[in-house]
């Protein structure tokens, strides 16, 4: 099993990405199937995306094992209100800076449902949110 | 279509990347960064007017190996650095996203959807 941890800056935009950057690379390096290799940085980039988005800071923390890829994001941060909202297209809390960067068009979080086969919120307003997601790596 | 024709059909510069040999079956043209990771098919060409660092991370996260940035948009040496990193090639082009969609569809760039 592997075990990557990173620590990630809320509201760093330059920054955002550089965890899933390097999880793809160790998974390119782990020979997994590129198909399920995507779909686990875009989900994990996603998350990442919405720690810089909306939290004052994260961690996120990465465990391969043979069969499957668990992701935990976990953020001090508002916490979200409405998490069934939150989960449908469209619907969104970002600000106009987050909107500028390409970012917070209200897909974030359902596209890292399709992507991952499963996902778990956790989350308390005024406190912060955990997401943890796991993708099996038996072929499609 | 070859890279290297689809780059002289737009006047296009290339600021990063070894343009060599790379084909590209589909294009797909987009500012939101969100809607660009939504899409499940690799090898396509990002058209965009966004340029900064979060372009090149969606693009090296969704498999993108070719960006065009359009009317004139310059990447950052930062994006320049990173897209050289992760093998990703940066085009700029004095075109617009409507004018460049336009060239390559006619010349037979499939779209994603």
């Amino acid at each position: 099993m592997v075990k990557l941890r990173y620590e990630i800056e809320g509201g760093n935009f330059d920054l955002a990405g550089g965890a899933s950057s390097q999880v793809k690379k160790v998974l390119k390096q782990l020979n997994i199937d590129p198909v399920l290799i995507k779909k686990i940085v875009v989900a994990m980039y996603e998350g990442e995306v919405n720690i810089v988005a909306h939290a004052y800071k994260g961690q996120i923390e990465v465990q391969i094992f043979p069969d499957r890829v668990e992701m935990k994001l976990t953020d001090e941060g508002p916490g979200i209100p409405d998490v069934e909202a939150a989960m449908k297209e469209g619907f969104s809390t970002a600000s106009q800076r987050v909107r500028e960067m390409g970012f917070g068009a209200g897909m974030g979080l359902p596209n890292m449902k399709k992507n991952t086969d499963e996902l778990r919120i956790e989350t308390e307003v005024g406190k912060g949110t955990t997401l943890i997601m796991t993708k099996y790596l038996a072929y499609e | 279509m070859e890279l290297t024709k689809i780059i002289g059909l737009i006047n296009g510069r290339v600021v990063s990347g070894d343009i060599k040999g790379k084909y590209i079956e589909k294009g797909f043209c987009s500012d939101l960064m969100s809607d660009v990771l939504t899409i499940d098919t690799d090898t396509i060409l990002l058209i965009t007017g966004m340029a900064n660092m979060q372009t090149v991370r969606t693009a090296e996260m969704a498999d993108i190996h070719a960006i065009i940035l359009v009317r004139n948009k310059k990447a950052t040496p930062e994006m320049i650095a990173l897209a050289s990193e992760s093998g990703i090639v940066i085009v700029e082009t004095p075109f617009s996203a409507y004018k460049t969609c336009g060239v390559l569809y006619l010349e037979g760039l499939k779209p994603v959807y």
